[in-house]
């Protein structure tokens, strides 16, 4: 695995906390949303940054009480076709403000981290095949968009109608 | 027709690269073939029966006449000189070689064109009614609105891993020509009390395994919310459809397990937080793409009409086609040609190379160099002045494509079936043609009047077998191919799932049974009634008599 | 007497191809290796599955087939549209065009 943020490999500084493991009071910890709801109290009052991973198909209702004590929330793409995570991590991010980190976890692929950072993750677990490095180049494959998302790229239609913009109506390129 | 800018031309260049760097890694090793796999899916691009198989998509089923020339093109150099019309619109290659497809979506990307979420779990071709811009019923072109949510849907970041495909299909008439209301989205495009432009929204409508007729979500829904809608409706589709099951996971199952109203109150509810949001396209961009769609400078000639009034009394095979044929237009002296890709006999919905390039050329003559294609599987040329028509047919005559059955019993719909598609039980086409030959006599097909007749080789119903007048489903029956026969079923805005009407035949009984119902028909029916006025009006019981025999 | 054959569909170009007994994949239906036995059967599945891992070849499956006139046929009717052509386009026949193929 490699922790990919802003379009770079860099150091985790984050564990994975398994259910029957203890966690370590002074380092950033990702418990499971499970292990979360038993000890919420105990772990929310630590100094130490506390992070989530959501269940597979949870959406923001799993953790909207606790936007404010979560310093990261993890949402899980082990299966490729199980597309749900793009929405939650969409809404956690531009409807209900989440400031904290938002990771991308499971079975990360080169051909996703694309959309991925559109819809508003952080940081993403790569696991593909591809050299980490070089799959990087994946977030540079299309360099245009159609669609508003979370990542506030310009898309074509703002492109286009952009006051000072040159392209004019009714003539192609 | 809408023109690519620079921004489109990129997206369309750019993939092309990312896929020959997907295939690349493929052939290499790095890429294993289960993480090819929905790669090349989101290219249009299939392993089939006998080979790779390539679907492009014409967007809302219009071409150029420059396209279809590359899409001749293609067939001749890479596959096998012919291509397939879809039910959506779009065109099937049966033979590209994995490593030649970067260099034909390139080729298609020089004249504007690719195969993007052909296939996949995303948002496929939207579609649109085949005389959109043309039809005197109109209300509004519903192309510039396909257009736009072509645009919305491409390489959209939050629904490409969908639980199932995904299809839209729009039509700016009441007369409904695009099948929408069995579509997991259809549009209806309509003008409020106030005169102002929107949509009836239909979520749910579907065939295949489970068909259903969609029901209306919202009667009316404001031009300028269309894509925040769109995004409502994905939104609640992408994070609670069904996918535990992949025979559950469209969007219909889940609108009706979870009940219209409250399905609509989940959309509705999402769409409230979003309506006012940047999702919604600005007004200058809705006016520039509908710039696009403006009607050709189109040629009044006083005696247009007079014209072809002589050609078709000096010429009774000519009279034969404008009747069955020939579309009424909203201009002066114009027409709207359709081209049958049905020849007694022949595959439905099959071109070969030739064949198009006559249909392109014909389109710089006659059409404002602009062809249309129909979910039926044929072709239109949109814009053909009423003195223009008889040297247009004259041409079709010689490439075989003059046949005046539209919307007769030939004129079929028919999936490849398994002489080609790896998921079919049955074969389809075979199917047809002997159908087609058996009611080859062009008098007695006029007789019988409008007949849809709709054929799929499996239970995935890419024929629209449920939405025929007559469906055929081809099944297998420990090991034979068997066919089941439905009744009363259409795509129009009268949509309804035909009815089974008995058990399956065996291939050798197919055709005498088709015949078997035909007559009954001609038997029973009343004065302008066709084969589905007809069945509506009696059931199911005398057909299923004439067929099987006194209960 | 069960007898099977592997077909697979070739990477490079999609074609459909049976393992010969050399470990080569032909075309051609009448030089495939035939399995007589489930222990055959399942030793030709693992050759096949190097095709697939070396990128030869994609999905490998056993085949039911039989002789028929001295000719080896599949016994389902798709295996035999699969070894012969599209059943609509004789003209297409697998026999027309690898011979065209190979000039």
């Amino acid at each position: 695995m490699a922790l990919l943020k802003d379009r770079q490999v860099v150091t985790d500084t984050w564990t994975h906390v398994a259910d029957d493991a203890e966690v370590p009071s002074d380092a950033p910890a990702i418990v499971s949303i499970a292990r979360w709801r038993d000890l919420r109290d105990a772990l929310g009052g630590r100094n130490a940054p506390i992070g989530v991973r959501l269940a597979a198909g949870d959406g923001p209702d799993a953790v909207l009480d606790d936007l404010d004590r979560l310093d990261l929330i993890a949402i899980p793409f082990d299966y490729f076709k199980d597309g749900r995570g793009y929405s939650t991590v969409r809404l956690l991010r531009e409807r209900y403000g989440f400031t904290g980190e938002l990771r991308a976890v499971g079975n990360v692929l080169r051909d996703q981290i694309a959309f991925m950072e559109r819809c508003g993750f952080d940081s993403l677990e790569y696991a593909g095949g591809t050299e980490a490095s070089r799959a990087l180049s994946a977030f540079d494959d299309v360099s245009v968009v159609y669609q508003t998302a979370a990542d506030r790229r310009a898309s074509a239609a703002s492109l286009r109608n952009h006051p000072s913009k040159a392209f004019s109506n009714g003539t192609s390129g | 027709m809408y023109l690519y800018d620079e921004i489109d031309q990129a997206l369309v260049d750019e993939r092309v690269v990312q896929f020959r760097d997907q295939v690349s890694r493929r052939m290499s090793g790095e890429l294993s073939e289960d993480e090819f796999k929905p790669l090349r899916l989101m290219n249009g691009v299939y392993l089939q029966l006998h080979a790779y198989m390539l679907r492009v998509a014409i967007p809302y089923g219009t071409l150029s006449s420059e396209q279809m020339r590359k899409l001749a093109w293609i067939a001749r150099k890479y596959d096998r000189g012919y291509g397939h019309f879809t039910t959506r619109q779009n065109l099937q290659y049966n033979w590209p070689k994995l490593e030649d497809l970067p260099d034909i979506l390139a080729e298609l990307a020089s004249v504007q064109m690719h195969a993007l979420q052909t296939s996949g779990n995303c948002i496929r071709n939207v579609t649109a009614d085949q005389y959109a811009g043309v039809a005197a019923d109109e209300v509004a072109d519903p192309r510039v609105y396909a257009e736009i949510i072509r645009q919305w849907s491409t390489l959209h970041p939050e629904f490409s891993f969908l639980p199932r495909k995904f299809k839209i299909a729009v039509t700016g008439s009441q007369n409904d020509r695009a099948a929408v209301k069995v579509h997991d989205i259809g549009l209806i495009v309509k003008r409020n009390p106030a005169g102002e432009l929107g949509f009836e929204v239909i979520v749910g409508g579907g065939l295949g395994r489970t068909p259903f007729v969609g029901p209306t979500i919202r009667e009316f829904l404001p031009e300028r919310h269309l894509l925040s809608y769109l995004e409502a409706v994905l939104r609640v589709y992408n994070m609670l459809g069904r996918r535990d099951n992949m025979y559950k996971a469209r969007i219909k199952i889940q609108v009706h397990e979870t009940g219209a109203a409250e399905f609509t109150r989940l959309v509705e509810a999402e769409w409230d937080q979003i309506r006012d949001s940047a999702v919604d396209l600005p007004a200058g961009e809705k006016e520039r793409i509908a710039s696009y769609f403006v009607p050709p400078r189109y040629e009044i000639s006083a005696d247009a009409a007079d014209v072809l009034a002589r050609h078709k009394r000096e010429d009774a095979g000519f009279a034969r086609w404008v009747d069955t044929n020939v579309f009424a237009h909203k201009a002066e002296g114009y027409a709207i040609a359709n081209i049958s890709l049905k020849p007694i006999g022949g595959v439905p919905g099959d071109a070969t190379a030739e064949q198009m390039e006559a249909v392109a050329a014909l389109a710089d003559r006659f059409s404002f160099s602009e062809i249309r294609i129909t979910h039926e599987q044929n072709l239109v040329l949109p814009h053909v002045r009423k003195d223009n028509l008889y040297a247009l047919w004259q041409t079709l005559k010689s490439y075989d494509l003059d046949t005046p059955n539209l919307g007769r019993v030939s004129d079929m719909i028919a999936c490849p079936g398994m002489d080609y598609c790896s998921l079919a039980n049955a074969r389809s086409i075979p199917v047809a043609q002997a159908i087609s030959k058996r009611f080859a006599d062009l008098d007695r097909q006029h007789d019988i009047g409008e007949l849809k007749l709709k054929i799929s080789g499996c239970i995935n119903a890419c024929g629209h077998h449920h939405a025929g007048h007559i469906g055929i489903l081809g099944v297998d029956r420990k090991g034979e191919e068997y066919y089941q026969i439905t009744l009363g079923g259409s795509g129009a805005e009268d949509a309804s799932i035909g009815e089974i009407v008995g058990p399956a035949l065996a291939y050798d009984a197919v055709v005498d049974a088709v015949e078997t119902l035909v007559d009954k028909y001609l038997a029973i029916r009343t004065e302008g009634e066709r084969f589905l006025d007809t069945y509506r009006r009696v059931g199911k019981d005398p057909f299923k008599e004439a067929l099987y025999g006194a209960a | 007497m069960t007898q099977q054959v592997i077909s697979a569909n070739r990477l490079s170009d999609g074609l459909v191809v049976y393992l010969a007994s050399d470990d080569s994949w032909s075309e051609w239906i009448a030089r495939s290796e035939i399995a007589t036995d489930e222990a055959a059967a399942d030793a030709l599945l693992a050759r096949a599955k190097w095709g697939e891992e070396n990128r030869i070849v994609v999905d490998p499956y056993l085949v039911h087939v039989a002789e028929y006139d001295g000719e080896v046929r599949p016994t389902k009717y798709r295996e035999f549209i699969r070894a012969t052509g599209p059943s609509v386009r004789p003209d297409l026949s697998k026999q027309n065009y690898v011979r065209a193929a190979k000039g």
